[in-house]
């Protein structure tokens, strides 16, 4: 619990920056876009059309299509950039909806008085017409706050880190308190500044001038100091720090942790994991230099980057291949292989297994049309999936998608029957899974391999050698074990990556 | 002093207004009479622009109204209309120096102004000064509505069936001191209404409006005695015939 609130002073202030300029922005934007759309009818249709098509996006998608859409116009793609224009994209809607509703909700009598006195049209609105409409103006900020704030626990996956950091990793490491404090951090947050809107609101319809100004001197703090924050963080990120990219699972938090403490120890540079990374946003990542590395799998290069829709078995041969393809293609250095794969793998409870006797994939044929198989996002989609069923034969009686880290348990409780797993994964054993052998050879290896940026090959060679000699260090066995700590045994992956930094260091020692 | 000139709108291929020239002389106040869709309150809102006519013009001492911008020609006429329209956020003070503050007054001026406007439509200043116009009757948010009117000092008022929301008993006292007021300023004013009693009360002269078009203009004397067609004569009946009923009662209870 106190390692988790450790925590929470930086992913707190991210999370206040990200919301509160995206609400700023969103805000300065709606209502002048609001009080156009109330004058310019024909507008509504156009405007309030494209805003609530917006909305309707999956926000987690919104965000990440931000990363390759900002990477083709050669912006900065990872971290608060996608996740900013993405949040200010979905603070837009109530705002502009509720100020267009309430410029029209105005009595005609009012706006007749209003120009029977002599009002010109700019002193109309600004006399009249916002004052009237400013309660459901506000309570359309107030919307934004809400979903604003919740929304930017996404922001995770797309490299600005966030109070969803704790849920993400939270919820892939089977951290349950660094998932709470997450959820609650954000609810309590939410609160907090929909209650100060709705003081200032209040404040100013009741011209209470002191409460205004306090609450105003609230805000301002707020965002001086998230602005302050924010840009220096801005002047730290240069100066050689080495960035360590990690997707959303255990093993890849742990091996982040590995690589950063390993580029620490040998050359002394300062390092920073950005982690909880989409499996594609990591990629592109790294190809645009905004991280330095991270491990990746040969399989998953194979399939999704390089498109090849067929399975090839031969482990160097297609690390040689991804090898050439990326250093030709993207510029990116194949480090090392770090001697383990993590593949995807056919598994199933033991006992049920053994009653029926399958111990291979190919043994699931005749019983596969009973049967419920249960696989990941990904998993379904993916050409291994499509070769599995082809060389096998298999129909399975039915398919379940769902997240990665509930599958095994799923699997363990009997509610599927079979898994697509991932090999190094700790639960298969904690679970007492049986990982059915893949006889003739459908899955494509899966070697984790270290993927450094055009960057960090062109400037820091030493970098690149440290990384090297991290090749061949770890086995699958060694990689359950590390998994297993962190996933059932509650260990923090900082630790369970120093245990390990600690053998390689006596190891370079004893040398 | 106010005139208009082959005053026309038409809405598509129907004329509201047709073709209506009329002459308001300084210090007289003209009723637009006539029933709904007669043209009376367009004819009024020709007058300080809320509506552009079609064709015409109206002029104020002799100065075309399009001259001046929209907003400049009304703060120089007060505008007084049914729906009152006091702007529920602001309190009765500001509403009533509202145009003061659009023609840049300072603060102390303004108040010294309201307090003699609010005392003049016979409302306590002290009292009502810093009320919500929701917190008043109807009859006083129409006295307070005057009151905006007159801030600017102004020569010509335009009033659009003012005290027609107004129950018996306050329209007639609003009637008789809006009466007062406009004698003490010498205000030239045009009077919309469709009560034929109102017109007689109140108005130096009638114009009678029907379908767009001038039925017949005089002082109320005038269209009694000699009512220019039927449509004149039967809306000159209607408050005869009541008088007469009101008389006949008065007199049976005598005998």
């Amino acid at each position: 619990m106190s390692e988790q609130l450790a925590l929470l002073p930086g992913y707190l202030t991210a999370h206040l920056q990200l919301t509160l300029f995206a609400l700023l922005v969103g805000t300065v934007v709606s209502i002048p876009a609001g009080v156009l759309v109330a004058r310019v009818r024909w507008l509504d249709q156009p405007v309030l059309g494209t805003a609530g098509v917006i909305q309707t996006i999956p926000s987690l998608a919104l965000l990440a299509v931000m990363v390759p859409a900002l990477a083709a116009l050669g912006f900065r793609s990872i971290g608060f950039l996608p996740a900013f224009i993405g949040l200010v994209l979905y603070s837009v809607l109530p705002i502009l909806r509720n100020t267009v509703t309430g410029l029209a909700g105005i009595d005609p009598a009012l706006i007749e008085a209003a120009q029977g006195v002599g009002m010109t049209p700019a002193q109309r609105l600004r006399r009249v017409e916002l004052p009237l409409a400013l309660p459901v103006i506000l309570a359309g900020v107030r919307t934004s706050t809400v979903l604003t704030v919740g929304v930017a626990t996404l922001s995770t996956p797309v490299g600005a880190p966030s109070l969803g950091n704790y849920i993400f990793s939270g919820l892939q490491t089977r951290n349950l308190t660094a998932v709470l404090v997450g959820c609650v951090a954000a609810a309590v947050l939410a609160l907090c500044l929909d209650g100060l809107v709705r003081a200032l609101g209040t404040a100013i319809l009741h011209r209470r001038r002191g409460w205004t100004a306090a609450v105003l001197a609230v805000l301002g703090a707020l965002y001086a100091y998230t602005g302050a924050s924010f840009v220096q963080e801005l002047r730290g990120r240069d100066g050689g720090r080495v960035v360590v990219g990690a997707k959303t699972f255990t093993e890849q938090y742990i091996l982040s942790q590995i690589l950063a403490g390993h580029i620490r120890d040998v050359t002394g540079a300062a390092t920073e994991v950005v982690s909880s990374l989409g499996s594609t946003v990591a990629f592109d990542a790294l190809r645009a230099d905004e991280i330095d590395v991270y491990v990746d799998y040969s399989g998953t290069i194979w399939a999704t980057i390089m498109r090849r829709d067929t399975v090839a078995t031969d482990r160097d041969a297609i690390l040689d291949e991804v090898r050439r393809f990326l250093k030709e293609r993207h510029g990116i250095e194949l480090v090392g292989a770090l001697g383990f794969e993590n593949a995807y793998a056919l598994a199933m409870r033991r006992q049920a297994a053994e009653r029926v006797g399958i111990r291979r994939i190919g043994d699931l044929t005749a019983h596969a049309p009973r049967l419920v198989i249960g696989g990941d996002y990904e998993f379904f989609g993916r050409p291994e999936w499509k070769a599995v069923q082809d060389t096998y034969r298999l129909v399975f009686g039915a398919q379940r998608t769902m997240d990665a880290s509930l599958m095994y348990q799923v699997a363990a409780s009997g509610e599927v029957d079979v898994i697509s797993a991932f090999s190094t994964d700790g639960r298969i054993a904690a679970f007492d899974l049986l990982v059915l052998e893949d006889d003739q050879g459908a899955i494509p290896p899966y070697d984790a391999v270290i993927l450094a940026g055009p960057r960090l090959v062109r400037e820091r060679p030493d970098v690149v050698a440290a990384l090297r000699q991290l090749t061949s260090t770890i086995d699958a066995d060694r990689m359950r074990r590390m998994n297993l700590a962190v996933d059932q045994e509650g260990a923090s992956t900082a630790a369970v990556a120093e245990t390990f930094l600690h053998d390689v260091r006596e190891e370079r020692l004893g040398r | 002093m106010i005139e208009t000139i082959g005053l026309t709108k038409r809405y598509g291929s129907a004329a509201a207004v047709d073709d209506l020239s009329l002459h308001v002389s300084e210090g007289e106040l003209l009723v637009l009479l006539g029933g709904s869709g007669s043209g009376k309150t367009t004819t009024l809102k020709m007058v300080n622009r809320l509506i552009e006519p079609s064709a015409g013009r109206v002029t104020i001492d002799g100065q075309d109204v399009g001259i001046l911008a929209a907003h400049e020609l009304r703060r120089r006429i007060g505008y007084v209309f049914q729906r009152i329209g006091l702007f529920p956020h602001m309190t009765v003070a500001e509403n009533v120096g509202v145009t003061l503050t659009l023609l840049g007054w300072g603060a102390t001026r303004i108040r010294r102004r309201v307090d003699e406007l609010l005392e003049l439509v016979e409302l306590s200043p002290d009292l009502i000064r810093t009320r919500r116009p929701a917190e008043l009757s109807g009859g006083q948010q129409q006295r307070v509505g005057v009151a905006r009117a007159l801030a600017s000092s102004p020569r010509v008022m335009l009033l659009d069936e003012p005290f027609g929301a107004l129950d018996p008993l306050t329209r007639d006292r609003l009637q008789q001191s809006f009466l007062k007021i406009r004698r003490e300023l010498g205000l030239t004013a045009i009077f919309v209404t469709h009560d034929m009693v109102e017109a007689l009360l109140v108005g130096d002269r009638i114009a009678v409006l029907n379908e767009g078009r001038l039925v017949q203009v005089g002082p109320p004397r005038a269209l009694l005695l000699a009512p220019a067609d039927d449509y004149v004569r039967q809306l000159m009946d209607t408050p005869m015939r009541q008088a007469r009923v009101v008389d006949t009662l008065l007199e049976g209870r005598q005998l």
